[in-house]
């Protein structure tokens, strides 16, 4: 193969991050590799009368400091972080899309909840005021497909523009799509990754039904995965951009940094409840490993999706013990920090793994302490490991069935 | 109730919509269109249906598209309140 050929991989060449434990890169790296956490109890709404009371909330994000006037009274907390994080990984990769073929950049996030806490509020005008004090905004500000919109609309991004729904696996789908948007050539630049921010009360009462949310009264041990006391998992906000060029072109415009390329990629979908047939996740892992041309024994660290339900658990610590081998890959899950964050979660993973490549460091898993036996995993827990990453996969699975699994590799 | 000033109308234009960098609304912008301005058609809605609450002067949905510039607004909603004062 020419070396041509090998300069069009897909790189991520920017980082943008707004997260519980961390708004912006710097401070969340900074925490993670501290073991710093963004779980508490609720601070922005009385939760004191719902089942759930702890959450992965943004608190130390003021939205006029980085959304000009103009786009506060229609946008939503989370269309608010994607933006923010957007013009940070714009930043961060050295690009400025004025100067970039309007059609050759395009967006894809994932959502998976919509503007929330905007539909709650503009459902209080509806019934406490009247129909005729309802925003016009709501029209999109709700909407799934708004972060991607605003995002293109903001940078002139006028090329393929997507948003994926597929619960907490959407993160990962996002970057994937970007990755066979950029193969095609279809476009030369694309903004990825997820956001959602559903803590307010409308937000809260639509999870709790799902049975999987955590109701334990303490934060430091309300999500707990892999753990023989685990209790499910705690609900946060925010996510993460990736910025994903073809090299070749990254090189040429003079991108300040390659992370690492988007090497391999699968998704598989589980069986109805109650199936003969076994859950589909190790296919998806070893699809990814297909898919990246690469052995098991070629990654150097699994961040999992750690969900914290048992069941769900189990399943997970079992196929990464069949693809891997029992104890013979550093898993880890810093979403312990921040809560699961539905579509933003493993977004924030895949640049979590991205800046562990950059630093040769796995940031721990907090919380786990006494890993359930029976799961035969190296979760890394305590402190954060130093040792060099070359490679990482990302697991991610989404409610109702999905799985996704990407490999992200090292460019030298 | 006062008259509807350009004043009353900019600063609904702030609450609404917010304020487009780089234009300053407290210059003379009674003649500049709405769309140079930086407020689409929506950001209009919501600014008109501001109005509504504030003044009780109602604008035809239908309407509001077809006021261009702030002095156009300010006639439509000086004459709407007169008719409703008649």
């Amino acid at each position: 193969m020419s070396g041509g050929a090998q300069d069009q991989r897909p790189v991520v060449t920017g980082l943008g991050v707004v997260a519980p434990n961390g708004v912006g890169v710097k401070e969340f790296w900074a925490a993670t590799l501290d073991g710093r956490s963004g779980i508490d109890w609720i601070r922005r709404f009385d939760a004191s009368g719902y089942p759930v009371r702890i959450g992965g909330e943004v608190l130390d994000f003021v939205p006029k400091e980085h959304i000009p006037s103009r786009l506060l009274p229609q946008t939503d907390r989370m269309t608010q972080h994607a933006l923010t994080a957007a013009g940070w990984a714009l930043q961060d990769a050295g690009a400025d899309p004025a100067t970039l073929d309007e059609y050759e950049m395009g967006v894809v996030t994932a959502s998976s909840a919509g503007g929330f806490e905007f539909g709650q509020r503009e459902l209080q005008k509806l019934w406490g005021q009247g129909a005729e004090f309802v925003s016009a905004y709501q029209s999109f500000a709700w909407f799934y497909a708004v972060n991607t919109g605003q995002i293109s609309i903001r940078h002139g991004m006028r090329g393929h523009s997507s948003v994926l729904v597929t619960e907490q696996a959407g993160g990962l789908d996002a970057v994937a799509h970007g990755r066979r948007l950029l193969r095609r050539g279809a476009v030369r630049f694309m903004v990825t990754g997820g956001f959602d921010a559903s803590l307010c009360p409308w937000g809260l009462v639509a999870q709790i039904p799902h049975t999987h949310l955590s109701r334990r009264d303490d934060p430091e041990r309300g999500y707990l995965p892999f753990d023989a006391d685990a209790c499910g998992y705690v609900a946060g906000e925010g996510g993460a951009i990736l910025i994903l060029e073809d090299r070749h072109a990254a090189r040429r415009r003079g991108a300040g940094q390659e992370y690492g390329e988007v090497a391999g990629y699968a998704a598989t979908f589980d069986p109805p409840p109650g199936s003969v047939r076994g859950p589909a996740l190790a296919r998806a892992i070893r699809g990814a490993l297909d898919d990246a041309g690469m052995n098991p024994g070629e990654i150097d660290v699994v961040f999992a999706d750690a969900s914290g339900v048992p069941e769900l658990d189990a399943v997970e610590a079992a196929a990464i013990a069949e693809v891997f081998g029992p104890r013979s890959v550093p898993v880890t899950a810093p979403k312990t920090m921040t809560g699961r964050l539905y579509s933003g979660g493993a977004a924030l993973d895949a640049a979590t793994a991205l800046l562990a490549m950059r630093d040769g460091v796995i940031p721990a898993t907090t919380g786990t302490t006494n890993v359930a036996s029976g799961y035969d995993i190296d979760l890394v827990i305590g402190q954060a490991r130093e040792t060099p990453v070359r490679a990482a996969l990302v697991v991610a699975r989404g409610c109702g069935g999905f799985n996704s699994a990407l490999v992200l590799r090292h460019t030298d | 109730m006062s008259e509807f000033t350009i004043d009353e109308l900019v600063r609904l234009m702030r609450i609404c919509a917010g304020e487009t960098e780089g234009i300053d609304l407290d210059g003379d912008i009674t003649d500049i269109p709405f769309d140079e301005l930086g407020y689409d058609s929506l950001a209009l809605l919501e600014v008109f249906n501001r109005v509504k609450h504030e003044f009780g002067a109602e604008i035809p949905e239908e309407m509001v598209g077809e006021l261009k510039t702030p002095r156009m607004a300010l006639t439509a909603v000086r004459d709407a309140l007169a008719a409703t004062a008649g």
